[in-house]
C-alpha cells in the first residue's frame, strides 16, 4: 500500500515536471499560442477565400447552364473543381510553396491561399447543390415578375439555398480547420507544428501532443455550437411570430 | 394584346403543342380547359416564355417575345402569373413578397410599393397578415397573396395556371372570388382551369385543348351549351 502511494506521488511529481518542461520552461506555451494564432489566421483566411471563390464558381456554373456565352467559363469551373478535388491538399500545399510561390517565403500566406483554393472547390459544389435544392418554381415565380436571373438568384434562390446548406458548410469549416494541421509541411508554425517542436525539445511526446489535440477539439466544439446557433436563428426567421 | 402564331413546343421527342394560333384581346377572360396532358399549362407557360417555344411566335403588345433581341424581363413585368403551387417566397413575409419585384425590378420607392401592396392586400381581405410568413397561411390565403404579388407589378394581363387545383375544396371559392373581381374590373386574363362553373360564369371565351391543339373555341354558351366535336362532348360529360 505504502509503495503504491509512493509511486503515485512519484508519478504526479514527474508529470508536474513534464508539464513544466512542456509549457512553462522557455515560455513554450507561447509557441502553442503563436501556433494557434497561425492556425486561426490560416483557417479564417482560407474560409473567406473559400466562400467567396466557391460562390463565384457555383454561380458561374449555374448561369453557364443556359447561356452559351458563359459555357466556356462553366467548363473552366468544372476543370478547377475536378483538379483541386483530385489532388491531396498536402500535395497542393507543397506545390504552391515550392513551385508556384517559390520566390515568396511567407508560409502562412501561401498556406492560407492553398487551403482557400482547396476549400473553394468543395464550397462550390456545396453551394451548387444548395441552389439546385431550391424548388424550380421559386425561380419561375421570380422570373415571371420580371426579375432577371441574377436578381432572382440573389433575392429568392440564394437565401433559401444558404439555409439548406448551412449544416454542410459547418462541416466544411470543421474539416478546413483540421486540414490546416498539415501546414507544418511548409515550415509554417501552426498549432500542430508547435506541439511537435515542443516534443522535439523536451523529448516528451505525451503532453504537447495531447494538449494540441485538446485545443483542436475545443475549437471544433465552439464552431459546432456557433453553427447550431446560427442555424436555429435562420430557421426561426421563417417561423417567427407563429400565428395563433 | 397577345397574338399566338403557330406555336409548337416539343419536350425532346414529345410533341406537346402542335400549332396553336389564337389572339387574346384586351379585357378578354379566356378559360383554357381540357384533359390533363393536353398541353394547357405548357401553352400558358409559353405565353410569358417560362417555356421556350420550339417554333412559332408570341406577339405581346407589338413585340415578338420569341425574338432573342426582345427584352423578356421588361415584358414579363406586364404579364402577371399565378401558379398552381403558389410559389410564394418562403423566406419573406407577405409584405416582402409583394414589394420585392416592384422595388427591385421597377425601382419603385419602398414606401410607395408598401402603400400599394397594403391597399391590394386590403382588397383581398388579408391586410392583417402582412407580417406573416407564407407557411403560416392557408392555401387559399397563399393563393390570394400570390395574385396580389402579381398585381403589384400592375400587369396588363394575368396568367393563371390552375390556380385552385392545389387547394382544399372549401378554399376554392375565396380564390375564385378574387379572380371574378379582377375580371369585373376589366383585367385581361388567361386561366387554365378545371373549374367549369368559373369558366361558364366569368369567361367570355372558352378554349378546349386536347393533344396539343385547340379543338374548339367559343363563348361559354357555345362550348358548354352546344359542343361540336366528340372529344369535347365526352370531356364535358365527364367533368360536368
Amino acid at each position: 500500500m505504502k509503495e503504491f502511494f509512493q509511486s503515485c506521488s512519484q508519478f504526479f511529481e514527474d508529470w508536474g515536471q513534464q508539464l513544466y518542461n512542456t509549457f512553462i520552461e522557455d515560455e513554450r506555451y507561447m509557441w502553442l499560442v503563436r501556433g494557434l494564432g497561425n492556425t486561426l489566421i490560416i483557417t479564417l483566411g482560407a474560409l473567406l477565400i473559400g466562400v467567396v471563390l466557391g460562390t463565384i464558381i457555383a454561380v458561374t456554373k449555374y448561369f453557364s447552364e443556359d447561356r452559351r456565352a458563359l459555357r466556356f467559363l462553366g467548363k473552366l469551373c468544372d476543370i478547377y473543381v475536378t483538379t483541386v478535388r483530385g489532388i491531396p491538399v498536402v500535395v497542393l500545399l507543397i506545390i504552391f510553396y515550392f513551385i508556384v510561390f517559390a520566390s515568396y517565403d511567407n508560409g502562412v500566406v501561401v498556406a492560407t491561399i492553398t487551403f482557400g483554393i482547396n476549400s473553394a472547390a468543395y464550397m462550390a459544389e456545396l453551394i451548387r447543390g444548395g441552389i439546385n435544392s431550391v424548388d424550380p418554381g421559386q425561380m419561375e415565380a421570380g422570373r415571371s415578375l420580371g426579375m432577371t436571373k441574377l436578381q432572382a438568384t440573389r433575392k429568392v434562390i440564394f437565401p433559401q439555398a444558404i439555409k439548406n446548406i448551412l449544416p454542410a458548410i459547418g462541416n466544411e469549416m470543421i474539416a478546413l480547420l483540421k486540414e490546416t494541421a498539415v501546414a507544418g509541411y511548409v515550415a509554417v508554425e501552426d498549432l500542430t507544428r508547435a506541439g511537435n517542436l515542443i516534443r522535439n525539445n523536451t523529448y516528451d511526446a505525451f503532453n504537447p501532443l495531447i494538449a494540441v489535440a485538446l485545443v483542436y477539439l475545443v475549437l471544433v466544439i465552439i464552431l459546432t455550437k456557433l453553427m447550431g446557433k446560427l442555424e436555429r436563428r435562420m430557421r426561426k426567421n421563417d417561423r417567427s411570430k407563429k400565428s395563433v | 394584346m397577345i397574338e399566338v402564331k403557330n406555336l409548337y413546343k416539343n419536350f425532346e421527342d414529345l410533341e406537346v403543342l402542335k400549332g396553336i394560333s389564337t389572339t387574346i384581346h384586351p379585357s378578354d377572360v379566356v378559360c383554357v380547359i381540357g384533359p390533363s396532358g393536353s398541353g394547357k399549362s405548357t401553352f400558358l407557360r409559353c405565353l410569358n416564355l417560362l417555356e421556350k417555344p420550339t417554333s412559332g411566335q408570341i406577339i405581346f403588345a407589338g413585340n415578338d417575345l420569341t425574338d432573342k433581341k426582345t427584352n423578356l424581363n421588361l415584358h414579363r413585368q406586364k404579364m402577371g402569373m399565378v401558379f398552381q403551387q403558389f410559389h410564394l417566397f418562403p423566406h419573406m413575409t407577405v409584405l416582402e413578397n409583394l414589394i420585392a419585384a416592384p422595388v427591385m425590378v421597377k425601382k419603385i420607392p419602398k414606401e410607395e410599393a408598401i402603400a400599394k401592396a397594403m391597399e391590394l392586400l386590403k382588397r383581398v381581405g388579408l391586410d392583417d397578415r402582412a407580417e406573416a410568413y407564407p407557411e403560416q397561411l392557408s392555401g387559399g390565403q397563399k393563393q390570394r397573396v400570390a395574385i396580389v404579388r402579381a398585381l403589384c407589378m400592375e400587369p396588363d394581363v394575368m396568367l393563371f395556371d390552375e390556380p385552385t387545383s392545389a387547394l382544399d375544396p372549401e378554399m376554392v371559392g375565396e380564390v375564385l372570388d378574387v379572380m371574378k373581381e379582377l375580371a369585373k374590373a376589366g383585367m385581361t386574363m388567361v386561366v387554365v382551369t378545371h373549374e367549369m362553373g368559373f369558366a361558364r360564369e366569368v369567361s367570355n371565351r372558352v378554349m378546349f385543348m386536347d393533344e396539343g391543339v385547340i379543338m374548339e373555341e367559343g363563348t361559354p354558351e357555345e362550348v358548354f351549351g352546344n359542343p361540336q366535336c366528340e372529344r369535347l362532348k365526352s370531356f364535358l360529360s365527364k367533368v360536368l
